[in-house]
């Protein structure tokens, strides 16, 4: 795991999540911005599942459980996809909402994925 | 399912996948540690999944089965909750539940009131109806 990447990604998903959540309390239903915001929160994610592969063979290993991290990070990709399917079937202000509940759940989930990555205790 | 309604199906999703991710890897690496707390972790993630479904889907039955599986959500997560607290022996690794749902931001708290709230609202009317 990359540190810094870890921590843009978090900063983009809540950043994400917060303007959905903006915009769909104000009314407005998706748009390419906020749809776009979930595909590049989903895009990062895929990044971040090559990097987590790729670091073990460059001696950065996890501290923590990779059982536990892998587990965040396959429940992390099926969030924006599924949020966007939904909120394409009924485009209101709701399915705005439900995006940026998406996006800030992948922003807990990617801290988390930090946590267990760089400083497990158990 | 429309309105502010499906925000609360949403949130419901995303708790009962991390429940059902939490207790995947309880059971799969660590279940002869505490085979009662990952037992119920398992059943609660299961009830979060039920709960879901139901409350997607229209019609009495399913009304009746939203109502079921939140109230026992609400039931766990207050009982786990006041004897994690009370009893902090009983229960040495985290559950869902413990601590009235701490490790989730205190959602598995809020969710099941918003739940009854909005179930109270929505009553399906006479059979037939289609909301």
């Amino acid at each position: 795991m990359i540190e810094w990447f870890t921590w843009v990604q978090f900063a983009v998903a809540v950043l994400a999540g917060l303007v959905a959540i903006g915009l769909g309390l104000a009314g407005r239903v998706p748009s390419d911005l906020t749809i776009g915001a979930l595909a590049l929160v989903e895009l990062l994610l895929v990044a971040q599942l090559v990097i987590a592969i790729a670091a073990p063979a460059f001696g950065n290993v996890p501290t923590g459980s990779p059982l536990e991290f892998y587990t965040y990070l396959v429940g992390a990709l099926l969030l924006p996809p599924a949020a966007a399917f939904w909120a394409l079937l009924e485009r209101n202000r709701w399915a705005t909402v439900i995006l940026g509940v998406a996006a800030l759940a992948v922003g807990v989930m990617v801290y988390r994925m930090l946590q267990i990555w760089t400083v497990q205790q158990a | 399912m429309s309105g502010i309604g499906r925000v609360l199906v949403a949130v419901y999703g995303v708790l009962a996948l991390a429940a059902i991710g939490r207790s995947f890897v309880q059971i799969a690496s660590k279940f002869d540690e505490a085979p009662l707390a990952y037992a119920l972790s398992a059943l609660a993630a299961l009830v979060y999944v039920v709960a879901t479904v139901a409350l997607i889907r229209p019609g009495r039955a399913w009304y009746r089965v939203a109502w079921a599986t939140i109230a026992f959500e609400f039931t766990g997560v207050v009982v786990i909750g006041a004897l994690s607290v009370a009893f902090p022996a009983l229960f040495p690794h985290d559950t869902v539940w413990s601590w009235f749902g701490r490790g989730y931001l205190f959602i598995p708290l809020v969710l099941p009131v918003l739940g009854m709230w909005w179930l109270a609202r929505h009553r399906p009317a006479v059979e037939g109806d289609a909301s």
